[in-house]
């Protein structure tokens, strides 16, 4: 099938291209639009790296063709610092909490926690662990990442809109 | 790995879904959440000629009462199932079963229609829907029909709906109000697919069983009722013996299936454990 047009928001840019209907959203994102922050691990939505937020919630971007996203408000990982480059406080955390060691899930477990802080703000620690069931992470042991997101909760509160 | 070619429809219509299906001839596959069809194929497991993309037509997505039914739009998301006080209200084992479904991004898109039309043998919406004695209504080129839930699930990833018919919704009786429910199940980790589930539904009238409603799910192919250890309840009632039987009976009763996640005989063990676990929690008991 020929190429269709696209024409979607991400990070509240609007943003437009073209494509096959079989180029998944995690493609089109790095390849089409530069946006190489939200990583490509398993492809099969097991291991969550590809994670953003898809009109407001938590989704795969690897189960998701490009052409669904017509019209549609994405967020990546690039979208959560400020204009300025500041991190916002769920950022700082796990620099802090040095929550990251190859840094291969961090954009999926941001985006995740997102989603889930918004749902549940003020988690217990066995709901972030639920929460955050959702990204692989092979390198931490995901203790420092709970730690983060526990630490980052009070502050994403208080920045909630 | 990345998809093969296939075409692209979007439909605005229900009639217009169905239309686009006939013209592949059983070629084209629909789109709801795509999160169990998308892996396919990546994989290339599936290769259908076109992809029928439901996601914008509006009416298939709700959550409704009517009598005593809850009706719900195929295409509603798992989360909105999650965040619904009717469902929380008038199906508390949807309502449990809804969180052990995959993950919190998976249930952004995952849909109700898509769990039940996939038919994976754990997946836990079709075996509330076998539970609760629900049905749903698929639309074809021959019109509307409704199918029940004994007669939907056929084998593993296999349903009674034919390739030109979209499910449009999936209807669940509403639980009596005094019914205690309970859904145990046991998985290698939170969100993966169980080796062995059961969904129970009861209701109490001091020992005396009035209503018992038992159904497996991950141990065969396809969910099913069990309705042997069904009937001991309501003969024998609620009792600590009564429920061993009846949780020994579904044991001794279910084809178990046996692959490098769990053997039969495990399966089969775990059927015993957790409907005696689930029976007495939906009364209230301790374990």
């Amino acid at each position: 099938m020929s190429e269709v047009e696209i024409r979607l928001t991400v990070n509240g840019r609007s943003c437009a291209g073209r494509c096959e209907p079989r180029k998944l959203l995690v493609d089109f994102l790095r390849e089409d639009l530069g946006l190489t922050g939200t990583h490509i691990g398993c492809e099969h939505g097991i291991c969550g790296a590809c994670t953003i937020l898809v009109d407001g919630a938590a989704a795969r971007s690897c189960l998701l063709f490009a052409v669904q996203g017509e019209g549609a408000e994405l967020v990546t990982v690039e979208g959560l610092a400020k204009e300025n480059g500041e991190l916002n406080p769920l950022q700082q955390a796990f620099h802090q909490h040095h929550a990251l060691q190859c840094g291969f899930c961090t954009p999926g477990m941001l985006i995740a926690a997102t989603d889930f802080l918004r749902l549940n703000p003020s988690p217990s620690r066995d709901e972030i662990r639920e929460g955050l069931s959702a990204v692989l992470c092979r390198c931490t042991g995901y203790r420092n990442i709970v730690d983060a997101v526990e630490a980052a909760a009070p502050a994403m509160r208080a920045e909630k809109p | 790995m990345k998809p093969a070619r296939f075409d692209y429809h979007r439909p605005a219509s229900i009639d217009e879904a169905i239309a686009v299906l006939a013209r592949y001839d059983g070629e084209a596959r629909i789109l709801a959440g795509g999160q169990s069809l998308v892996p396919m194929m990546n994989f290339r497991i599936a290769t259908p000629a076109a992809l029928v993309d439901i996601n914008r037509i509006a009416a298939l997505a709700h959550i409704t009462v009517e009598g005593d039914i809850v009706r719900v739009g195929a295409m509603t998301r798992q989360r909105e199932i999650e965040h619904s006080p009717v469902i929380k209200e008038k199906l508390p084992l949807l309502a449990e079963a809804i969180r052990l479904v995959g993950h919190l991004p998976t249930r952004s898109r995952g849909t109700v229609g898509g769990s039940i039309a996939h038919a994976d043998p754990a997946a836990e919406i079709p075996m509330v829907l076998v539970a609760l004695d629900g049905e749903v209504v698929a639309k074809g080129p021959k019109g509307e029909r409704h199918i029940a839930a004994r007669d939907l699930f056929q084998d593993a990833l296999t349903t009674s709906l034919s390739s030109d018919e979209v499910l449009t919704e999936v209807r669940f009786p509403v639980m009596p109000a005094n019914a205690g429910c309970a859904l145990e199940e046991f998985s290698r980790r939170h969100g993966d697919f169980a080796l062995t589930a059961i969904a129970a539904v009861i209701v109490r009238d001091g020992d005396k069983c009035t209503r018992a409603q038992l159904a497996t799910g991950g141990v065969e192919p396809a969910p099913r009722r069990q309705s042997a250890a069904e009937a001991i309840l309501m003969e024998r009632g609620l009792g600590e013996e009564a429920i061993a039987a009846a949780a020994a009976k579904a044991a001794e009763g279910v084809e178990p299936l046996s692959d490098h996640h769990a053997s039969g005989d495990y399966r089969r063990h775990l059927t015993r454990v957790l409907l005696e676990r689930a029976v007495k929690r939906a009364i209230g008991a301790r374990s």
